[in-house]
């Protein structure tokens, strides 16, 4: 039997992501929330949700683990960032001006409200537009439905990184891959057929 | 652009039961929570909204436990209401598995109750609730405890000061048209609309479908709310998203 952490690191909707896990694995694997570097370690796939701002959540990060610990976790396994789970891979967040974990090259940067014709946060169902084949979308149609909340979209130079783009008011990154690591912009534990389908795709990744 | 507007079913929960809802063909038992959402996610509802009205609040272990069963089995944003009066009640819910929770009455007692708690848990889990009523001085007043209270509040600037508090997004309910069939309130939506930044959910009084394209267009709201049309099977989600999609509406189908 294969375990998935989920790390709690006192924020987000970790016990939501858990229950979507636990849907798409049955029995054969086991969910487990945690905030023990030493369980996160031993398990087969790590899953990082995030909420709430950049600043709070590099805050809670270092104060439950050691940060450079943490990197080198990232790097060893199948790794899936979910919101803030994925902005605060990149290098830098203008959320609050923070440093962040530096894991892709990057900015984040605030949605344009365009003079208040663009709602803030982008709340809802939008496409999400594959641009790179990969095994984790299997089955999943170009251009489905997923469920996004947020404020701040990630930007990079690294196109190779790039796995699919959203349009909220302005085409932006909604999903990026690289080596071990998934990283998604939207919420899959809350879209439905094509979220579960991702997940279920994470669970059967092999690196 | 992708940007959809949001079809909400609302159920009303009952000591763990749905009440006001009618027979699916498919389903077994027309009172089972999980049941009756899961049914609402195949059909393409866009999120669900829960609304505890157990007339005694003593136990509120019901309503989590109802949470809890609906989201081990349904993968959509689950806003749950109805009695959440402080902090407390509103990680407890998050914990059974809500994505969000709705407040009404428990922020006009206590204002800064929206700050803490989005402060500690984020704006994306917070829904601010208003019960809104056009009184005889020509500006809709807030209304709370299920709309049995006046509090004199101008209901505009009380959406304008839970938007600056942090709420994530706001569920307007007309007083004048809930229940009516009448139509939404389409002037009461664009005004708090076009003062807030934050999404606005329309609730109270669908009964056409050219009723759901109005709230959208003329009241600007970014999600539609409605109960009866769906539980008594006037229209079914897929009718109300084929017809606003026809009519240049983007929704997710």
């Amino acid at each position: 039997m294969s375990k998935i952490s989920v790390i709690d690191y006192g924020m987000g909707n970790i016990h939501s992501v858990a229950k979507a896990l636990q849907k798409v694995c049955g029995k054969e694997h086991k969910v487990v929330i945690s905030n023990s570097i030493k369980e996160i370690k031993s398990s087969d796939k790590i899953v990082f949700p995030g909420q709430g701002a950049a600043r709070l959540c590099m805050d809670n990060l270092r104060n439950k683990f050691n940060l450079v610990e943490f990197r080198e976790l990232i790097s060893q396994k199948p790794f899936l960032g979910i919101c803030m789970g994925l902005q605060i891979l990149m290098t830098f967040s203008e959320e609050d001006n923070t440093e962040c974990l530096d894991i892709f090259n990057g900015r984040v940067e605030q949605i344009q409200s365009s003079n208040g014709q663009i709602k803030l946060p982008h709340m809802g169902w939008s496409k999400v537009n594959f641009t790179k084949d990969h095994s984790l979308r299997d089955q999943i149609g170009n251009d489905s439905f997923f469920y996004f909340v947020h404020s701040y979209y990630v930007s990079t130079p690294s196109r190779e990184d790039i796995m699919s783009f959203t349009e909220y008011g302005c085409k932006f990154i909604s999903s990026l891959q690289k080596d071990n690591i998934l990283a998604v912009q939207f919420h899959p534990e809350k879209s439905s057929t094509a979220g579960l389908k991702l997940l279920s795709n994470f669970i059967n990744w092999r690196v | 652009m992708s940007y959809t507007k949001r079809i909400i079913p609302c159920l009303d929960i009952d000591d763990g039961r749905v009440v006001k809802g009618v027979n699916f063909v498919d389903i077994k038992d027309a009172g089972d929570p999980v049941e009756v959402a899961k049914k609402y996610d195949l059909m393409g509802a866009d999120e669900l909204v829960f609304l505890d009205i157990t007339a005694t609040h003593q136990d509120r272990k019901t309503i989590v436990n109802t949470v809890e069963n609906v989201a081990n089995e349904v993968f959509i944003p689950l806003t749950v209401g109805g009695g959440v009066s402080g902090y407390n009640d509103v990680l407890t819910l998050l914990k059974a598995g809500a994505d969000k929770v709705a407040i009404n009455s428990a922020a006009v007692e206590n204002p800064d109750l929206i700050n803490e708690v989005t402060s500690k848990i984020g704006s994306q889990c917070i829904v601010a609730a208003i019960d809104a009523k056009f009184t005889s001085d020509g500006i809709w007043k807030v209304f709370t405890h299920g709309g049995r209270k006046e509090t004199g509040i101008d209901a505009l600037e009380w959406a304008k000061e839970l938007n600056d508090r942090g709420a994530g997004e706001l569920l307007i309910t007309s007083m004048d048209r809930d229940g009516t069939k009448d139509g939404f309130d389409n002037n009461l939506l664009k005004a708090i609309s076009s003062e807030v930044t934050i999404p606005v959910i329309a609730s109270g009084g669908a009964g056409t479908l050219k009723h759901m394209l109005d709230a959208v267009k003329l009241g600007m709201a970014d999600a539609v709310l409605a109960a009866s049309i769906f539980h008594y099977e006037i229209f079914s989600i897929e009718e109300v998203k084929e017809y606003l999609k026809n009519e240049g509406v983007s929704v997710r189908i």
